[in-house]
């Protein structure tokens, strides 16, 4: 018992001294987490609208078909064609950008990674963090950085209604500990308001995220809504399973 | 013999055109006879308690992971070729059975979920072997049996692991592969031997899933057919570790034994049913379970050129991966990891105690199993920690312990104060 209780305190010591290798988490954490609800249609909806406005120049969905989205977000062709779908092709298309990448690896230096698994490969809460976390940085070639992933290659998309974000790392840190981030963040600023409140644009990450998370796993809605019928019936049949058990097992004694 | 006079009068009972059918196939095949002696007529110790569950749920996980694995067979393409996309083939295809394959996902979590929980089970019966005695005389041999199936089961399990080629995937047979690079003079041939290239690469992926899919589950029902065999030979040990055939009625049958069918299926499908709850719930709800069943970064595509953070392999083999890193050779480390495992095969003659059951063996037994538990979890947790600092050390005490455990087994088991044993099983209806 003792030695188990030590080994549990070894643990918990080990994991706080490693756990906290990026010197900006403070500002990643005040960034706020996703709360991806891909039941909330709606939302959704939004989302993808989003999606297409604003990442879709660059990147792909290129696993997801255009009428599965629009099935699984109520959305009818016609509506599809008129607000998501503006390439011209067909519905059961695959989502992609028409950027060729060719010409992003020479405006970017590399090609804008297709989206579809992004969520899943990263997180939701990355992604939202992400979008949410790009910063004025003079150092890099397109003028800013971002705060989840140093030295992205990405431009500030958003910033148009976001406004721009600078990092307040007025506080003095030993700079042997901040080898590769040279500034260590304290306080995120907003330099020049975007044409969206705070609440907004966040309402506007969520929504996008959101869609993104369903994007990841479009069967996630149905399964766990099959999943409650999946385990009702094993609970039922548990249940009779135990009776009979039960009534057979009235003869050992 | 009585057992055959029995069957032959259940066969055969009316006289009907079904009854005649049944009787000609009798006959010629054998299967009322067959069923009589294998369930009806083998007798099981009337007192197992929960641990005795795990063995029919790894049967049945074996057949969830053969039916679904069928199917994913199906729709699977084995195309580790990168296209100018960035993506594969076959990564393409487990997106296809993912997303527009009819109930493609269920299959797909079915499998992925089995495989963690096929070793969770199997983790389970075995430290049931440990509590019991199991693997003492007269069961050495279904005890080896058994660890053979263990082996085979983490071999599918890689292979398996490798095909949806993910950037853990690719890594993580990358760092497997390159331990066999280790083998003196002829480690390098060896390597390029098992991969079919000078990289991990489509040839790699062809014939790991021809191993995966044939080769290995061939191996593994084999196995499994001569565990069953050499169980039904010796028939099961008990919480109490005694031999049940000792004490037999006036009857001839173990007066502690009871017949498997009906008794111990209608009991083992309670198992199957509160095990299915765990499997659906974890299938349903959370299919990932928090990167330790799919790994985040196995959803991003195999790229040579982009080396995950941290190298891990999945849960189930952390335990020996922590045992690889804890030596700073590697030569050593792959020996010590092999080592590990191939400990277990040793387990009936290492262990010297004349008792089975730990309720009748003394606490020192009871302790040294209990650090045994403790450092194969705790190798577990830190074979998925960056091997650094702290963790590395604490890798080294806990492998210290886990062949300590085995390797002094003879001396602190030799002269043990055990309890006496009772006469009969402990059973309270």
């Amino acid at each position: 018992m003792l030695k188990r209780a030590l080994m549990v305190l070894m643990f918990a010591a080990a994991a706080a001294a490693f756990g906290a290798d990026n010197p900006n988490q403070k500002c990643v954490d005040s960034l706020g987490v996703a709360d991806a609800e891909v039941g909330n249609t709606a939302s959704l909806q939004k989302g993808a609208r989003n999606f297409v406005n604003y990442c879709l120049g660059c990147h792909s969905l290129g696993f997801m078909r255009w009428n599965r989205v629009a099935a699984d977000l109520n959305i009818n062709e016609d509506q599809l064609k008129q607000n998501l779908e503006f390439t011209g092709g067909k519905a059961h298309d695959y989502i992609k950008s028409t950027l060729p990448a060719k010409d992003a690896v020479e405006w970017f230096g590399r090609a804008p990674p297709d989206l579809t698994l992004i969520t899943r490969a990263k997180g939701p809460d990355y992604v939202y963090r992400y979008l949410k976390g790009f910063y004025q940085d003079p150092a890099r070639p397109l003028g800013v950085n971002n705060l989840v992933l140093d030295g992205s290659a990405m431009p500030a998309v958003l910033a148009d209604l976001q406004g721009i974000q600078k990092l307040d790392t007025s506080v003095a840190v030993d700079p042997a500990t901040t080898k590769s981030h040279p500034r260590v963040c304290e306080k995120i600023l907003l330099e020049r308001p975007g044409r969206m409140s705070a609440a907004d644009f966040d309402d506007f990450v969520h929504d996008t995220v959101n869609f993104l998370t369903y994007i990841g796993e479009p069967v996630k809605a149905q399964r766990e809504s099959m999943g409650v019928i999946v385990v009702l019936f094993l609970l039922v049949f548990t249940v009779f399973a135990y009776l009979l058990k039960k009534e057979y097992w009235k003869d050992v004694h | 013999m009585a057992s055959a006079g029995a069957s032959d009068a259940q066969t055969t009972r009316g006289t009907g055109r079904w009854a005649r059918l049944g009787a000609w196939i009798e006959a010629r095949l054998p299967v009322g006879k067959f069923y009589q002696a294998q369930l009806l007529e083998y007798y099981a110790p009337k007192n197992f308690n929960i641990w005795y569950f795990f063995g029919s749920l790894a049967l049945f996980v074996l057949v969830l992971q053969l039916v679904s694995g069928i199917f994913l067979t199906m729709f699977y393409k084995p195309d580790g070729v990168i296209d100018a996309e960035g993506f594969s083939g076959a990564y393409r295809s487990v997106e296809y059975i993912m997303r527009e394959v009819d109930w493609g996902w269920l299959m797909r979590y079915l499998h992925s979920t089995g495989a963690s929980l096929f070793f969770i089970v199997v983790y389970l019966h075995m430290f049931r072997g440990f509590l019991y005695g199991s693997y003492k005389k007269p069961r050495e041999l279904l005890w080896i049996v058994g660890v053979l199936v263990y082996l085979a089961l983490m071999a599918e399990a890689f292979f398996g692991y490798v095909l949806p080629w993910g950037n853990m995937s690719y890594w993580g047979a990358t760092v497997i592969v390159n331990l066999a690079g280790a083998v003196p003079w002829v480690g390098t041939a060896l390597v390029e031997w098992i991969r079919g290239d000078y990289s991990i690469a489509d040839a790699t992926l062809n014939r790991f899933f021809a191993l995966h899919v044939v080769a290995v589950p061939l191996i593994l029902l084999a196995l499994v057919f001569v565990h069953l065999w050499a169980l039904r030979t010796v028939g099961s040990n008990n919480p109490d570790g005694i031999e049940i055939k000792e004490k037999k009625g006036a009857d001839g049958k173990p007066l502690d034994g009871i017949p498997f069918h009906p008794y111990y299926t209608v009991k083992d499908v309670v198992g199957v049913g509160v095990f299915g709850l765990v499997f659906a719930a974890i299938v349903f709800f959370m299919p990932t379970l928090g990167g330790y069943f799919l790994e985040g970064p196995n959803f991003e595509p195999a790229n040579q050129l982009s080396t995950p953070e941290h190298i891990a392999p999945v849960w189930y083999f952390t335990p020996y991966y922590a045992i690889l890193r804890a030596v700073p050779n590697k030569l050593a480390g792959a020996a010590l990891m092999v080592a590990a495992v191939i400990l277990f095969v040793f387990l009936p003659w290492l262990d010297r105690s004349p008792v089975k059951s730990i309720r009748y063996r003394p606490k020192s037994w009871g302790f040294a199993l209990m650090a045994f538990a403790v450092a194969f979890c705790g190798l577990g947790y830190l074979g998925m920690k960056p091997a650094e600092g702290t963790y590395v050390l604490m890798a080294r005490i806990l492998s210290g312990v886990y062949f300590a455990f085995f390797l002094v087994m003879p001396l602190y088991t030799r002269n043990e104060k055990t309890k006496p044993v009772p006469q009969r099983v402990t059973y309270h209806a």
